[in-house]
C-alpha cells in the first residue's frame, strides 16, 4: 500500500509545480457567459460514432434562470498538445474557453483553481508541518535527553494543547489577529499558528525515542568520547527517530491542509480572490448552489486524495493475526 | 478517592485556563465589540461611548479580575451581541452540541467496533477486506467533507433536512411532533461526524484485538474447547476494549473540533456555531463563556473515559492510576 501512498502524494505535488502548464485558462480570469459551467470532458466518439482525435463539445446555455447548460454535440472543437505552453488546449478558442471541470459562480475555470489552490494549500501546510517539526524535534528532543524537571515541564505544556480542541485553539487564535490581512500574511500567520497546534505531535513521538537510546550504549559512549549534549542529542539521538519524524511529518500534512481548508471556509482564511482548496469551497457554503452545480466541491476530492495518500503512506504492514 | 479529587481538581485548572485564555486573547485582539459593531466609519466618539457603556474602556487586568470574581461565582456576565446572560446562551447551546455530540458517538461506536472486531479477529477472507478498504476510504474523509457530501446527497434525494436542528413550528402539533422532527434532523450532522470517528475506533479496536489474539489465554481458551467465535466476542474483547476505551477521551477533542465544522456546515445551533460568532464579534465574555463550556465537557470526557478503562481492565485498578491519559496533576 505504501507505494500506492507515494505515488498518489508525488502525483498531487507534481499537479501543484506543473499548474502553469497542466491548467488552460488562468485562475483568476472570469468568463462571464459561463457561470456555473459543468465540466467539459474530452471526447474521441462523435455524436455520430465516428472516432476522431480528442475534441470537445463547445457549452450552450439552456437556461439562464438556472445557468443549466448543454453540450452543442453538432460542433467539435479539437485540442491541440503541447502548444504555448500548455500541455492541452483548444484549437480554436475563439468559440469559447475549455473548462475541463466547469466553472464557478464568477465563471472562473475550476481546474485551473483546483491546480493552483493546490499551490496554496500545500505550500501553508509544508510550511507549517516543518514549523511544527523543529518545534516538536526540540522540544522534544531536550524534554527526552534532559529528563527530570525540564521533561516534566515541556510534557506537560505540549499534553495541555494536545488536549484542546484543535479547531478551536486555532479559530481563536485567528481570530485574534486582524480579520483582513495581505495575503502573504494570512498565509505565513496560518502556517505559524498551525505549528503551535501541531508540535506537540511531534515532541510526543520524539522524546519517547531519545528518552530510551539516552540510556543506551551507544549513547554512553559518545558521551565518554567527549561529545557535548548538543553533539550526543543531534547527532546522535535525533536520527534514531527519523521514522517516528517522517511519520509525524506525513500525518501533520493532510491535518494542515484541513485545517487550511476548515478556517477558509468559515471565512478566517484566505480571501476569495487567493485560489486555495479552502476558499474554494467557501462557496459549498451556498447549499443550493453546491447542490446544483456539485462540480464546485473538486477541491473536497483533492483534500480526501491526499488524506488518502498519507494514510496509505503510515499505514503499517497487517501483523500475523488470527 | 483522593485519585477522584485530584482529577476533579485538574479539571478545573483546565476551565479556568482554558476561559481565562479565551478571555484575555479576545480582549488583546486588535478591535474590540464597539468596534466591530459600528464598523470603520463610525466616529471616535460614538465608540467610546459604547465602550464606556459596556465597561470595555478599563484596562485588561482590571476588566479580567472582575469577570474572574464573577466566575468564581457563576457569573458569567451578559453577552454583548444577544444582551442576554452567558450562561443561558450557552447553556442552550452546549446541550444541543451535547446531542449532536452524544448521537455520534453512539453511531461512530456501533460502527466502528464490530467492524473492528472482525477485522481485528480474521485475516482473510471478502468481509475484512471490505471493513478494511472502507475503514481507510473513511479514515480520509474528515468531518469538513462528510458533512458536505451529506447535504450534497440530502439537498439531491431530500431525504433528510439539509441543515437546521428543527423546523418552524414543528413543536405546535406537540412534543412528540417536535421531538420527532429534531430526530429527523439528527442524522445527517451525526453521521458526518461519526463516519471517520468510526474509521478511528475500527483501527484502534482492530489492533487491540489482534494483540488479545497473541495471548497465551486465547490459546488455553481455544484448547478448552471454547470456540473461536465465543472466543472473540466475549473472552477477548473485555481486555481488547482497553485502548478503544482509552481512545474515548482523548476523541473527544476531535469530537468537539469535528462537531464545530458540522455545525458550521449544516448550521446546527450549537457551542461551535455561538463560539465562531462570538469571536468574530469580538463578545469576549461570550467567548469566555463557550471556551468554559467547551473545556468542561473535555475534562468530564476524559473522566468517563478513564472509569471506562478501569472497568475494562481490572489491572489499573490495582495500580496508581494516573498512568493513563491525563497523568497525575
Amino acid at each position: 500500500m505504501r507505494p500506492l501512498g507515494a505515488a498518489l502524494l508525488a502525483l498531487v505535488l507534481l499537479a501543484a509545480l506543473a499548474a502553469p502548464v497542466l491548467a488552460p485558462n488562468d485562475p483568476g480570469q472570469t468568463f462571464r457567459t459561463y457561470l456555473y459551467a459543468p465540466p467539459m470532458r474530452p471526447r474521441l466518439v462523435t455524436a455520430d460514432g465516428r472516432w476522431q482525435p480528442p475534441f470537445v463539445h463547445p457549452l450552450r446555455l439552456v437556461s439562464r434562470l438556472e445557468q443549466r447548460y448543454e453540450e452543442d454535440v453538432s460542433q467539435a472543437i479539437p485540442l491541440t498538445f503541447f502548444s504555448q505552453g500548455k500541455l492541452a488546449r483548444l484549437a480554436d478558442e475563439s468559440r469559447g474557453p475549455w473548462l475541463p471541470l466547469g466553472a464557478d459562480r464568477e465563471g472562473r475555470d475550476l481546474l485551473a483553481r483546483l491546480l493552483f489552490g493546490a499551490r496554496t494549500s500545500l505550500g501553508v501546510a509544508m510550511l507549517a508541518t516543518l514549523a511544527a517539526l523543529l518545534l516538536g524535534v526540540l522540544a522534544g528532543g531536550v524534554a527526552g535527553y534532559r529528563g527530570g524537571i525540564v521533561d516534566e515541564g515541556i510534557m506537560r505544556v505540549a499534553e495541555f494543547v494536545l488536549v484542546l480542541p484543535a479547531v478551536y485553539v486555532v479559530l481563536a487564535l485567528r481570530a485574534a489577529l486582524p480579520l483582513v490581512l495581505p495575503s502573504w500574511a494570512v498565509f505565513s500567520l496560518m502556517a505559524a499558528i498551525f505549528a503551535l497546534v501541531g508540535w506537540p505531535w511531534v515532541a510526543r513521538a520524539v522524546r519517547a525515542v531519545v528518552a530510551v537510546e539516552r540510556t543506551r550504549e551507544y549513547a554512553a559512549a559518545a558521551v565518554s568520547l567527549g561529545a557535548g549534549h548538543a553533539r550526543v542529542l543531534f547527532g546522535h539521538l535525533l536520527p534514531a527517530c527519523r521514522g517516528q519524524i517522517g511519520a509525524q511529518a506525513i500525518l501533520l500534512l493532510p491535518s494542515f491542509i484541513l485545517a487550511e481548508a476548515t478556517l477558509s471556509y468559515v471565512g478566517l482564511g484566505f480571501p476569495d480572490t487567493v485560489p486555495s482548496w479552502g476558499s474554494m469551497l467557501h462557496e459549498a457554503s451556498n447549499v443550493n448552489a453546491m447542490a446544483d452545480f456539485p462540480w464546485t466541491l473538486a477541491p473536497a476530492a483533492a483534500i480526501f486524495a491526499v488524506t488518502l495518500a498519507a494514510n496509505l503512506l503510515v499505514e503499517k504492514p497487517d501483523r500475523a493475526a488470527w | 478517592m483522593r485519585y477522584l479529587a485530584r482529577r476533579v481538581i485538574a479539571a478545573a485548572v483546565l476551565v479556568a485556563v482554558v476561559s481565562s485564555g479565551a478571555l484575555l486573547l479576545t480582549r488583546l485582539a486588535p478591535g474590540d465589540f464597539a468596534s466591530e459593531l459600528f464598523g470603520a466609519g463610525a466616529s471616535a466618539d460614538t465608540i467610546a461611548r459604547e465602550r464606556a457603556r459596556y465597561g470595555l474602556d478599563r484596562s485588561p487586568v482590571s476588566q479580567y479580575l472582575d469577570w474572574l470574581g464573577r466566575a468564581a461565582r457563576l457569573d458569567f456576565g451578559v453577552s454583548l451581541v444577544y444582551h442576554r446572560p452567558v450562561a443561558e446562551l450557552v447553556a442552550q447551546r452546549a446541550a444541543n452540541t451535547g446531542l449532536l455530540a452524544l448521537v455520534a458517538l453512539v453511531f461512530a461506536t456501533l460502527l466502528g467496533l464490530p467492524a473492528g472486531i472482525i477485522t481485528g479477529s480474521r485475516r482473510r477472507g471478502p468481509l475484512p477486506t471490505i471493513l478494511r478498504g472502507l475503514s481507510l476510504v473513511l479514515l480520509s474523509l474528515p468531518s469538513l467533507i462528510t458533512s458536505l457530501v451529506l447535504v450534497l446527497v440530502a439537498a439531491r434525494t431530500q431525504w433528510f433536512p439539509t441543515g437546521g436542528m428543527q423546523s418552524a413550528g414543528a413543536w405546535d402539533a406537540g412534543v412528540f411532533a417536535g421531538l420527532a422532527d429534531i430526530a429527523r434532523h439528527l442524522p445527517l450532522p451525526a453521521l458526518a461526524i461519526a463516519l471517520p470517528l468510526s474509521a478511528m475506533i475500527e483501527r484502534v479496536q482492530s489492533q487491540s484485538m489482534g494483540d488479545a489474539l497473541e495471548m497465551p489465554f486465547t490459546l488455553s481458551t481455544l484448547a478448552r474447547g471454547v470456540p473461536h467465535s465465543r472466543l472473540v466476542w466475549r473472552d477477548a474483547l473485555r481486555p481488547a476494549i482497553g485502548p478503544v476505551a482509552a481512545m474515548y477521551g482523548f476523541v473527544l477533542g476531535s469530537l468537539l473540533s469535528g462537531s464545530f465544522v458540522v455545525e458550521v456546515v449544516t448550521s446546527w445551533p450549537g457551542l461551535g456555531r455561538l463560539m465562531y460568532d462570538a469571536l468574530r464579534a469580538r463578545d469576549l465574555y461570550l467567548v469566555a463563556g463557550c471556551a468554559a463550556a467547551g473545556s468542561v465537557f473535555l475534562a468530564v470526557g476524559t473522566l468517563l473515559s478513564d472509569l471506562l478503562q478501569a472497568w475494562a481492565d481490572p489491572r489499573l485498578r490495582r495500580d496508581e492510576p494516573g498512568g493513563t491519559s491525563g497523568g497525575p496533576a
